[in-house]
Parts: structure tokens; C-alpha cells; sequence
């Protein structure tokens, strides 16, 4: 019935719609920030950026101020609109989803923090392809989910619910690379730790990212399909 | 008693509503309701509508002025009847017993099926009289103390007794909007009615009448089976178990009130309670 569309712009109330409008595009806003940060982040870290890496650490103010904002807005929609039906599902899935974005945000926090501790001048994170490939997959799936969001494109969502095994697979094979290196040559222990925090970041703006598109099917079908097998959610969305 | 101005503007425009989405029947149905089809003259209020009442929940029935659910709620207990250009087809139970079987007396009818109206109608009578001249039309008491019994029971079940027990002589019409519309409610389970029907409560009533009157309706349903029309769709929300939404004489969705409110399944219910262009 609503797919792709929620027909934000069909309140009989023009101002209702607006702030509608104004809210969503606010988070589309706090996305291409988060998405900023982690490609910097993760940019920071492959390149030990140290420049670059203070840019994030710093850009994280921004967006935990659009969090508070937007928080505050959807406060005001309800406490004005006393939305229901999709309008209602709209605002939950927004508190939701910035939580997650905010939360994406600290990850990539995380990233530059760890890329300042690491020695500048041995590009110690450079010697792993397999963090670089981990980085690329968790960027593109986060592009992927921001875009779905905006499209609320369910077929999209669930696919990147599917593909956060996959990120799991990546983040445990370089946990075992670097327990390798570690056990090789315990002084490598102190960057290996630091090499395996990053991935450990990544791997939970991998997570995050699938909480996002979760919320995209609870938007659009009203469906709740956290803690859901795939399968499960498949059937579901098909009722 | 029924006030023709507050009637709903009469529809006949034909929409395209196939069959009622959701499910129409209760599991434990006080009230069944088939096919039911309402005209005032030529005109049809009530287009083909199945519903049942659960028993002892609130059913809420909501939808744009016009569209039929007060004239669906009269028909519950026949206040219709006092509409001559008013015909009711269709088929229309209570515990299984049609309620437009030949011979039966309307009078009993609305004693098992109570009528609250939108605006509070208390008789020009003491507060006591109110509430005991139903028992007493009914034969429910045989000495003064069975009747004092009833009075005080009602009035408390209706939460008012602790307002106005030191003043049960003094005029009804003398208490305030939502004492007065609880005085209506003491009235109506006088009679130890079985369903309460309820057309917009509370809608001349103040957020604080207006909570009270809600909180008994909750309490209410422990004993009776509700039927509300209500243009609040926060009311309906909060108040009701099943929710049922009418557009242009048709019923258009039946459902659990969370599932209503939160994941409609017709657009055009989707549309009304978030208050969009239908």
C-alpha cells in the first residue's frame, strides 16, 4: 500500500506535513554525516592519517548535536500531531534509527581514536588488506542502507539484513590473523590489539546498520523483525 | 429522546469498498450483527455491514461525520424505531436472539441494551430519581430499600457516589457536564443493563471529565459489553479493544485497536486516523 511512498505531503494539515518533511530530511542529513565520518574514519586508519583522524574525533560534536535535535523535533510531533499508523511508525522508527546512526558515529569515533595510538610512521593498518576489504564492505553496505532508507526500498533492507553474516565472517578471519601474528611475535601484540579494536568498530557499524533496515521494514510494513531468522522475516513481509 | 439536528448528514455516494478487511467476528459475541443495510427513506445509511460485539470489551466505532456509525449504534437497540422513515434490514442478535423479532418490546430491549448520549440528558428530577426511576418503571425493586441499594450501587459503580452522597435530594441538572454525563451513566446500569451503548461520551466534557469518564468505561467493561462512537481518535485508542472503522455507510476495517492504530490495513482507515486526504 505505502511501498516507496509514505505520503508524508497528505495531512490535511499543511504544517503537520512540513514538519514531517523537515524531520525526515534531518536524518537523511545526520546519515551523509555518519557515512562521512566512517569513510574518514576508515580512510584515517588504512592511510594513518593522523590529520584526517583528528577531523573525525572532532566531527563527532555535529553529529551528536543533529541527534539531540532530531530527538527533540520528533518529542514536539508527538507531542503536537499525536501521530498514529504510518505517521506513528515513522517517528518510532527515527528515534530508532539515530540512535543507531549516533551510535555508527562513536564507531567511527573509534577508528580515528585508535589510528592516533598506532605508530604514524609504520602504517601498521596498511599491512592488512583483509581490515581494508572489511572497511570497504561495512561502507558500502551502511551507502546501501542510507539509500534504502531514503527510498524505503524494503527489498534493499532485507538484503543488507541478510549480508551482516558475511561482515561477521570478515571480522572473524581477522581475528584469527591477527591471534596468528600475535602468537608469532608477541610484540606485535600492542598494534595487533589496536588493529583488532578497528575491526571489532567496523564490525559493529555493521550491526548497526542492519538495526537500521529493520526499522525500514517496521516503517513500511509494520512489521517488528528484530530477533527474527531471515526466513521469518522473508514470510513475513510477504503477508 | 433522539435529537434529529445531531443526526449525521445521510450518505448514498457509492465507493468502492468490497468487503470488510479484518475480522468481523468475536470469539465470545455478545451481540451479532449480518448484513445489516439502514435507510431513511431513499436513502441508505448503512450499506451491508457485519459486526460482532465482543462481550465484555469496548468495541470503538469511528469515522468521518456522516459516515454511519451513530445511526449503526441506534440500531442497536432499536432507537431507530423512532425514526418513521427509518427501515432496518439485516439480521441483528443479542446472546442469539434477534432483537427485531415481532413482539419483542423495545422498551425491554433497551433495559438489556443502555443508551450515554453526547450530551448529558439528566431528568429534571433529584439525583436519587435519576437513577431509581428506571428500577422502578422495571419492577427491579420491591421496597424502597432495594431501590436506596440500587441507586447507591449505580452511582457508585458510575464513580460519582462519593460527589454527591450528602446531596442525593438536589437537582440533577444542578451538577456539572461530566457529573451529569456519569449521573447518565448511574441511570443507564440501573436497569443491570448487559451492553452500554455510548455515542460520543465525552465529547462535550472537559480532558479531566473527560479522563474520568474513560477510566469508567475500563472499569465498566468488567461487567457490561461497550459499544463507543467517538470522533476522538486518541479516545478510541485508549479506551477501546476492537476497533471498527466506518467510511460512507460501509464498514471498511475491523481490528484489534493496537493493530488499527498502529498498521492499518485500508488505506482509507490509514488515512483518516492520521488525518490525510482520503
Amino acid at each position: 500500500m505505502m511501498e516507496n511512498d509514505l505520503h508524508l505531503t497528505q495531512h490535511i494539515s499543511k504544517r503537520f506535513n512540513e514538519e514531517l518533511e523537515e524531520v525526515r530530511s534531518q536524518v537523511l542529513k545526520m546519515g551523509g554525516l555518519v557515512e562521512q565520518q566512517v569513510n574518514d574514519g576508515l580512510e584515517a586508519l588504512m592511510q594513518s592519517d593522523f590529520t584526517l583522524a583528528k577531523k573525525v574525533v572532532n566531527g563527532d560534536v555535529e553529529v551528536n548535536s543533529l541527534e539531540v535535535n532530531i530527538d527533540e523535533s520528533c518529542t514536539q510531533i508527538i507531542a503536537r500531531r499525536q501521530p498514529a499508523a504510518s505517521d506513528l511508525r515513522l517517528m518510532v522508527s527515527i528515534i530508532k534509527t539515530i540512535t543507531d546512526l549516533e551510535r555508527i558515529g562513536d564507531e567511527a569515533v573509534k577508528l580515528g581514536k585508535n589510528t592516533l595510538k598506532l605508530p604514524e610512521e609504520s602504517k601498521v593498518a596498511r599491512q592488512y588488506v583483509e581490515l581494508k576489504h572489511l572497511g570497504e564492505h561495512v561502507l558500502k553496505t551502511l551507502n546501501n542502507a542510507l539509500t534504502a532508507y531514503a527510498r524505503l526500498d524494503v527489498q534493499a533492507a532485507i538484503e543488507i539484513i541478510d549480508n551482516d553474516k558475511a561482515i561477521d565472517e570478515e571480522f572473524d578471519a581477522i581475528s584469527r590473523l591477527l591471534i596468528t601474528r600475535m602468537m608469532e611475535d608477541p610484540r606485535e601484540i600492542k598494534n595487533s590489539l589496536r588493529i583488532s579494536w578497528c575491526a571489532r568498530a567496523l564490525e559493529r557499524i555493521g550491526d548497526h546498520t542492519k538495526n537500521i533496515c529493520e526499522y525500514i521494514v517496521y516503517l513500511v510494513k509494520g512489521k517488528d523483525v528484530r530477533h527474527t531468522s531471515l526466513e521469518e522475516v522473508k514470510r513475513q513481509i510477504q503477508e | 429522546m433522539i435529537d434529529l439536528s445531531s443526526s449525521e448528514s445521510l450518505v448514498s455516494d457509492d465507493i468502492k469498498i468490497n468487503k470488510t478487511v479484518g475480522n468481523i467476528y468475536a470469539d465470545d459475541a455478545k451481540m451479532s450483527m449480518r448484513n445489516v443495510n439502514v435507510f431513511y427513506g431513499e436513502k441508505q445509511a448503512i450499506k451491508d455491514v457485519s459486526l460482532d460485539l465482543a462481550k465484555n470489551q469496548v468495541t470503538a466505532l469511528i469515522g468521518p461525520s456522516g459516515c454511519g456509525k451513530s445511526t449503526f449504534l441506534r440500531c442497536l437497540n432499536r432507537m431507530n424505531d423512532t425514526i418513521p422513515i427509518c427501515r432496518v434490514e439485516g439480521e441483528l442478535k443479542l446472546d442469539g436472539d434477534d432483537i427485531y423479532a415481532k413482539g419483542l418490546d423495545p422498551v425491554l430491549l433497551r433495559a438489556r441494551v443502555g443508551m450515554v448520549f453526547q450530551k448529558p440528558n439528566p431528568f429534571p428530577k433529584s439525583i436519587y430519581d435519576n437513577v431509581a426511576y428506571g428500577p422502578k418503571i422495571h419492577g427491579l425493586a420491591t421496597n424502597k430499600a432495594e431501590l436506596d441499594e440500587i441507586v447507591v450501587t449505580s452511582l457508585q459503580r458510575a464513580g460519582l457516589f462519593n460527589e454527591v452522597k450528602d446531596r442525593l435530594d438536589s437537582a440533577g441538572t444542578g451538577l456539572s457536564g461530566g457529573q451529569q454525563q456519569r449521573l447518565c451513566i448511574a441511570r443507564t446500569i440501573a436497569v443491570s443493563p448487559e451492553v452500554i451503548l455510548m455515542d460520543e461520551p465525552a465529547s462535550a466534557l472537559d480532558p479531566i471529565a473527560t479522563a474520568v469518564i474513560e477510566e469508567l468505561i475500563d472499569e465498566l467493561k468488567e461487567k457490561y459489553t461497550i459499544a463507543i462512537v467517538t470522533h476522538s481518535m486518541q479516545q478510541a485508542a485508549r479506551v477501546s479493544q476492537t476497533t471498527a472503522y466506518f467510511h460512507m455507510g460501509q464498514l471498511v476495517e475491523v481490528g484489534e485497536t493496537d493493530q488499527i492504530f498502529t498498521n492499518p490495513s485500508h488505506e482509507l482507515t490509514e488515512n483518516y486516523i492520521t488525518g490525510r486526504f482520503g
